[in-house]
């Protein structure tokens, strides 16, 4: 109990919420495989093998074959990687945007938080997965496009947040504080006040890579995401479809990589969402 | 309540220019061309010819004038011709009025979303009281862990394992289209019994993300409202709890829900694409599926007119849910 700090109550606060840990366990365990896939897969991932097409899980593939005789098991190891870029990029992308547009507009106010907050109704009410497929299936469908889309057409809930936390922080005695000491427009928007509103961007942030890996899986399913013979989840699920009435192994794994994963950054989002609030701490 | 009314209606239409605005130029700022696709396909088209088609189109001239154009069209609700082979205009292809309803696009689409809105609505808000006034029970924690799947689950892989069990394994359910092909020589009750079999799949799948979120969201806000002092003050007076819980928490409990279903209307109509397409059910869904691929702009872009006035009439119907429920803003 000597610990006492913040990070100290911080992390007894996580370590005894166990869904909590159970998702970092996850989010770390994917962490791990996708580094080390070409370590740990027991196949080469793009090794077609005609002998063996469409074969169920056995002990030679624990996860069975697809149509062109690859072992799903290496593909889905694989597939992690893409899971994991496309998740942490787009939310960067849309993150950063997102905590730019909210302390402009929560800090200065004005005509250009007006402007600021249309645009952020107006982009909330299209349907954006509807642009996004657009949006892709036009400029195709490399990831990194896939990324940049994703990225893009998710930040308003970020910049709604950064924008409010702004809008009450900014009054605050710390803030007049360092404007009197001659403090300038952007050392207190960065240093004083962005570095208090950290916390429920990181939680939020943490919820949206579990939105952006749905949303890759969902544009890879449907043919417009990662194209094979790259190998992702979505697109492995493709392959289960086309096999639905012959092949059960292509559809249930790689969904199942996918719920574990969204799970493990739901459970780590909301744990520490728990953890980080002091308003929390007295309860219970 | 009126004036209030009027305002937010009117609020809606410099949005909508906003949606209507942002979309096409995204839409017709992308790189490439519609006829570029005609021009793959024949490699002996010449220059030329493309300049042709471009004209043909209208997409040689500037893009602030397409956009006046294709508003001025809209105004009259004329979204224009569609690109693919048959160029019908693309109204027709949503809501063909010659067409008996079940074969009309945007209809099939409203209907299922409509239907499962219904459903999370009654499913999601007693489980949502139930497990609040249950808090930290074995059923609280079943519905908890369900409610956390349902946050996790890609719509399209349940759907894809709902296929397998109850299509491929055990013959139950039809797992693809609308109806079967006997559907004509069906009598009336036998019609509603096949579009429901068909329906029964889609209509899980889309309900339940917003079964989980809704139930969810239906639990904390109850657990707040029981909390209050008011309702401290009906147990005092000695009111059973069914009355308290059911007149007194739940009717304030259920403000928020109101609004969160408004906002899950968009959700709903870009989920239509992935289970229209997995479930092979014509609907708005699929067919905007179908004209992305081809680059129908005229269709691309009244299907996402569409689908952001439903969105925005969700929210209004929202507001007005609202309204009705709360006195509170109805003085105001």
């Amino acid at each position: 109990m000597a610990n006492n700090t913040l990070r100290g109550l911080f992390w007894r606060r996580f370590k005894r919420n166990k869904l909590a840990v159970a998702g970092g366990v996850i989010v770390v365990l994917l962490f791990l495989v996708a580094l080390l896939a070409p370590v740990i897969s027991p196949y080469n991932p793009d090794n077609i093998d005609r002998r063996h097409i469409l074969e169920a899980p056995g002990p030679d593939h624990p996860f069975g074959t697809d149509d062109l005789g690859r072992d799903v098991l290496s593909r889905m190891i694989f597939g992690s990687r893409i899971s994991l870029a496309v998740g942490f990029v787009a939310v960067g992308i849309s993150t950063l945007l997102g905590m730019i547009v909210g302390a402009l507009s929560g800090y200065y106010g004005g005509w250009s938080d007006r402007i600021a907050m249309r645009f952020i109704d107006i982009m909330l009410s299209i349907p954006t997965f509807f642009l996004i497929l657009a949006v892709i299936a036009f400029i195709g469908s490399s990831i990194w496009n896939i990324m940049a889309v994703i990225g893009l057409t998710s930040w308003m809930g970020v910049a709604r947040l950064v924008r409010a936390e702004f809008l009450s922080l900014k009054e605050r005695e710390f803030v007049l504080a360092a404007r009197a000491v001659g403090a300038s427009d952007l050392r207190i928007i960065f240093r004083h006040v962005m570095i208090n509103s950290m916390a429920p961007v990181l939680v939020s942030a943490i919820l949206g890579v579990a939105g952006a890996v749905l949303v890759e899986s969902a544009l890879s399913f449907l043919g417009i995401g990662v194209q094979p013979p790259t190998p992702s989840w979505g697109n492995i699920l493709t392959l289960g479809k086309d096999n639905i009435e012959i092949a059960w192994w292509l559809s249930v794994f790689p969904g199942l990589a996918i719920l574990i994963t969204v799970l493990g950054y739901n459970l780590l989002g909301e744990g520490i969402r728990d953890s980080i609030d002091p308003r929390l701490w007295g309860r219970e | 309540m009126l004036t209030y009314l009027i305002k937010r209606i009117f609020e809606m239409v410099p949005t909508l220019f906003g949606i209507t605005l942002i979309s096409f130029f995204i839409i017709h700022l992308a790189p490439g061309k519609p006829t570029d696709i005609f021009s793959e396909l024949n490699p002996k088209i010449t220059p030329e010819a493309r300049e042709r088609l471009n004209k043909y189109y209208g997409l040689d001239k500037p893009i602030l004038v397409q956009y006046g154009i294709w508003l001025k069209k809209i105004s009259t609700l004329d979204f224009g011709n569609s690109f693919s082979s048959d160029h019908r205009p693309v109204i027709e292809k949503i809501w063909d009025r010659k067409q008996p309803l079940l074969q009309r696009r945007l209809f099939v689409t409203f209907m299922i979303n409509l239907l499962a809105m219904i459903i999370i609505l009654l499913v999601a808000i007693p489980i949502g009281i139930s497990s609040a006034t249950h808090r930290n029970t074995f059923y609280d924690k079943i519905t908890t862990t369900v409610v956390f799947i349902g946050f996790a689950i890609p719509s399209f892989w349940l759907a894809l394992l709902l296929m397998i069990l109850f299509g491929v394994h055990l013959h139950w359910l039809p797992i693809a289209g609308l109806k079967s092909m006997n559907f004509d020589s069906l009598p009336l009750s036998g019609k509603i019994w096949d579009v429901g079999r068909h329906l029964m799949l889609p209509l899980f799948v889309s309900a339940f993300g917003g079964l989980a979120a809704d139930s969810r969201f239906m639990r904390s806000s109850m657990l707040e409202v029981i909390r209050q002092d008011y309702i401290n003050v009906a147990r005092a007076k000695g009111l059973p709890e069914r009355t308290v819980i059911y007149r007194h928490a739940f009717r304030n409990a259920l403000l928020p829900i109101i609004t969160l279903l408004g906002l899950s209307v968009g959700g709903l109509i870009g989920g239509s694409v992935i289970f229209e397409n997995i479930f092979g059910i014509p609907g708005m869904g699929q067919l905007f599926y179908m004209s992305v691929m081809t680059r129908d702009y005229p269709m691309v872009m009244c299907i996402l007119t569409i689908g952001a006035v439903l969105t925005l009439l969700g929210n209004l119907l929202a507001d007005i849910g609202y309204m009705l429920a709360d006195p509170r803003i109805r003085a105001r």
